[in-house]
């Protein structure tokens, strides 16, 4: 191994930023999942009877069903028994009604991640929806957004709140059969977001949720649910990163996006969950459903995401183009280190007329990680004129780990149109020489060379959360070379 | 200011230097001339500290510094500088966001604040004057799609940008025509300085006519054959390389 490869092994084996514990008392379910779960989980949260029979179907249905094999990752069984399925902080009466009344070890927590909660959050202008192992802590902003209209709650609330939305629409774009982990979701979700904007309301900040991912072998399994209605835009963040712990975590959300006519949702993703050690001890495993229906005509939605954490990784956020004119994009970076597993990519369902579709990957690879990008571009018989372009590249940092790409591609319109490249390459000693010839230390160099290579996504970010995760990419990016 | 004493390296086993002895003083442009394959690429190489070098013998003393123990990048940070024969592109990476983030590692180094914004642009765009180059470059990938020209003239505008004590300039003429070569040797004109060591290496001798040096060395394998002034470099364009061959080895300036 050269010097060079040697100094920059040294910078990828960083300690893990936000792997600190919280310390405050939960109150979890035992571990273990059977009916009287699901039913405890609804008590708990006192739900309304619709939502109690959905999760036993959903729960039914699940019991008939196999873990998918096909993604190209690899782990060891996962007991479906030894997992906690519900773990909230221990509440003092009837839980905090403002700021003052949240355990402040819970917000130092959050300040340690920089989420800004209380006045910070209003000088930024972000809404937060903290999600806290399972139960929603603090929203803020609630009141200016209800001033539009605008319903941004935990969806435990919104359940009871809006039973009238929450049952005709969740759901409808990722059915609780859909797919193993969508099923378990479904069955045992404990707290997520949910949104609804208005017709002819543009949001007027970003809305924002930091999932973070506390008890030791508890479960997270949020579900969100996001409906734009006819002219609404609405840009939503989701942050997301856990404690450092030597076991296996589980972390199955499903997130449902609903854009009517002309209404656009932009969803930015930085998932930061502790990858595990630089043994594979440890992290989490992120196995997510992640879906859009663009139900109206001229409708758009796009996905963007920077994906730095988990040991393993599988997730592909969609878009369902069902209007006429409609939209859908899809920007990712997905970055694997040490022994990291990413299987990720997306889906963009082609179905109404003239539709089109972006995806956009950029996958980088260090250490003796495996990423994979896995795209499904389908063209349905009646649309017309659809588009696709899909550009897909991968970077290598050293010689012990892998990039794969799997496109598939069905077109069923000869009117159809899909673009698709690919590349792969390597952080060449040449361009890192060149850096270091400008005085650039090894660290600076490779942190610039890769987001350079990201920029196409990372300008997809909103402000607040490029920064963030141009730092992310700083911190864990680095990698050998060779 | 630079100081080679019985420099040997080998590449891969080989050895390509044989003993350079070289001196040079501030405010001198010194140029190296010699065939393919003589070892010219190698010694700018081993100065600006390129892996896959290995000095087997002899020593670099730079400013009382020995120049050898030092990364590539502290030795840049000290104001070493290494125009390249073959700019390399950076995708993604704007020449302006390059052209700041060097500047304020150097600037670092000297303990220097981070320059302002509009500092930064008001140096730019002056320096970009005096290579010719459009504003539209600075906004440009590095290096990307530039044509051999363009990559030249954007490494002079780092140099200039970054005020260098000692400048390396390798092959830079390789690949120009008359017009861009004559823009580029107008940059590094302005750039000549009492305080600031220019090297200039060079297969040919037309860029001495626009660029003129103070001492000319021949390197012929590995060693340096001859040195003299400008005329040394008109007897090599009459007479080719092939007579210094079996010359005995010259005085060192």
């Amino acid at each position: 191994m050269t010097d060079q490869s040697q100094q920059l092994e040294s910078i990828t084996q960083r300690e893990y930023k936000a792997g600190f514990v919280t310390d405050i008392e939960a109150d979890s379910l035992p571990p273990g999942l059977s009916e009287e779960v699901v039913r405890e989980i609804s008590r708990i949260k006192g739900e309304p009877d619709f939502m109690l029979e959905w999760r036993l179907k959903a729960y039914r249905h699940w019991l008939t069903m196999d873990t998918p094999e096909w993604a190209h990752v690899h782990y060891p069984e996962i007991d479906y028994q030894q997992i906690s399925y519900y773990s909230a902080p221990k509440k003092k009466d009837d839980g905090p009604k403002s700021l003052d009344e949240v355990d402040p070890e819970l917000l130092r927590t959050y300040e340690k991640l920089g989420v800004p909660l209380d006045e910070r959050a209003r000088l930024a202008g972000v809404a937060v929806d903290a999600v806290f192992d399972s139960v929603s802590v603090a929203s803020t902003f609630q009141d200016k957004l209800a001033e539009e209209g605008i319903i941004f709650m935990p969806i435990s609330q919104a359940v009871k709140a809006h039973p009238e939305l929450v049952e005709k629409y969740l759901g409808s774009v990722v059915p609780y059969k859909d797919n193993y982990y969508a099923a378990l979701n479904s069955a045992v979700f404990s707290d997520g977001s949910f949104v609804y904007i208005p017709k002819g309301v543009r949001c007027p900040m970003e809305l924002s949720t930091y999932f973070r991912i506390n008890a030791a072998n508890t479960g997270q399994f949020e579900r969100t649910l996001i409906i734009a209605d006819d002219d609404s835009y609405v840009s939503y963040l989701e942050g997301c990163t856990a404690p450092m712990r030597d076991e296996n975590q589980l972390h199955a959300a499903v997130v449902e996006l609903v854009a009517m006519d002309r209404a656009q949702i932009k969803y930015s993703t930085v998932q930061n969950w502790y990858p595990g050690d630089e043994n594979g001890k440890g992290g989490i495993y992120n196995f997510v459903t992640k879906r859009a229906a663009c139900r109206g005509e001229s409708s758009k939605v796009s996905w963007t995401q920077v994906e730095t954490g988990s040991a393993i990784t599988w997730k592909y956020p969609s878009v369902v183009l069902q209007g006429d004119n409609s939209i859908g994009e899809f920007y990712s970076v997905a970055v694997t280190n040490n022994m990291q597993q990413a299987d990720t990519g997306t889906k963009m369902i082609h179905l109404g007329k003239n539709t089109s579709s972006t995806i956009i990957s950029k996958g980088i690879s260090a250490g003796r990680s495996q990423n994979a990008y896995r795209g499904l571009v389908r063209v349905g018989p009646n649309a017309e004129n659809a588009r696709n372009y899909t550009e897909c590249d991968s970077l290598l940092m050293g010689d012990k780990c892998g990039a794969h790409t799997f496109p598939y591609i069905e077109v069923k319109n000869p009117t159809a149109k899909v673009e698709h490249e690919a590349s792969t390459s390597k952080i060449s000693e040449d361009q890192l020489f060149y850096c270091k010839q400008r005085g650039l230390d090894a660290e600076d160099a490779v942190s610039m060379i890769v987001n350079g290579f990201c920029k196409q996504v990372i300008r997809e970010l909103p402000m607040e959360f490029a920064v963030e995760a141009q730092n992310l990419l700083g911190l864990s990016l680095e990698g050998s070379v060779g | 200011m630079l100081e080679i004493k019985n420099l040997h390296a080998s590449v891969g086993g080989k050895e390509i230097l044989r003993g350079i002895n070289m001196s040079v003083n501030p405010g001198e442009v010194h140029a190296i001339m010699g065939p393919n394959g003589a070892g010219k690429s190698t010694l700018s190489n081993v100065l600006a500290g390129r892996e896959g070098y290995e000095v087997t013998q002899g020593e670099v003393i730079y400013k009382g510094e020995n120049l050898l123990e030092l990364e590539p990048e502290e030795r840049a940070q000290r104001g070493v500088f290494l125009a390249f024969q073959y700019p390399v592109e950076i995708p993604g990476v704007s020449n302006i966001y390059l052209l700041k983030a060097a500047l304020n590692a150097v600037r670092k180094y000297q303990g220097l604040e981070e320059v302002d914004a509009i500092d930064f642009l008001n140096l730019v765009r002056d320096r970009m004057k005096l290579v010719k180059m459009d504003e539209q470059f600075l906004h440009r990938n590095v290096n990307e799609g530039f044509s051999g020209g363009e990559k030249k003239r954007n490494e002079i505008l780092q140099m200039a940008v970054l005020e260098p004590a000692l400048a390396i300039l390798d092959e830079t003429d390789s690949g120009l025509d008359i017009d861009a070569l004559r823009v580029v040797a107008e940059g590094v004109n302005a750039l000549r300085a009492e305080d600031r060591s220019i090297v200039m290496i060079t297969h040919y001798q037309r860029l001495l006519d626009h660029i003129v040096p103070d001492f000319v060395h021949v390197l012929s394998e590995g060693r340096i054959v001859k040195s003299g002034d400008k005329e040394l470099a008109k007897e090599l364009e009459k007479s080719g390389y092939s007579w210094v061959h079996d010359a005995p080895e010259g005085q060192t300036a």
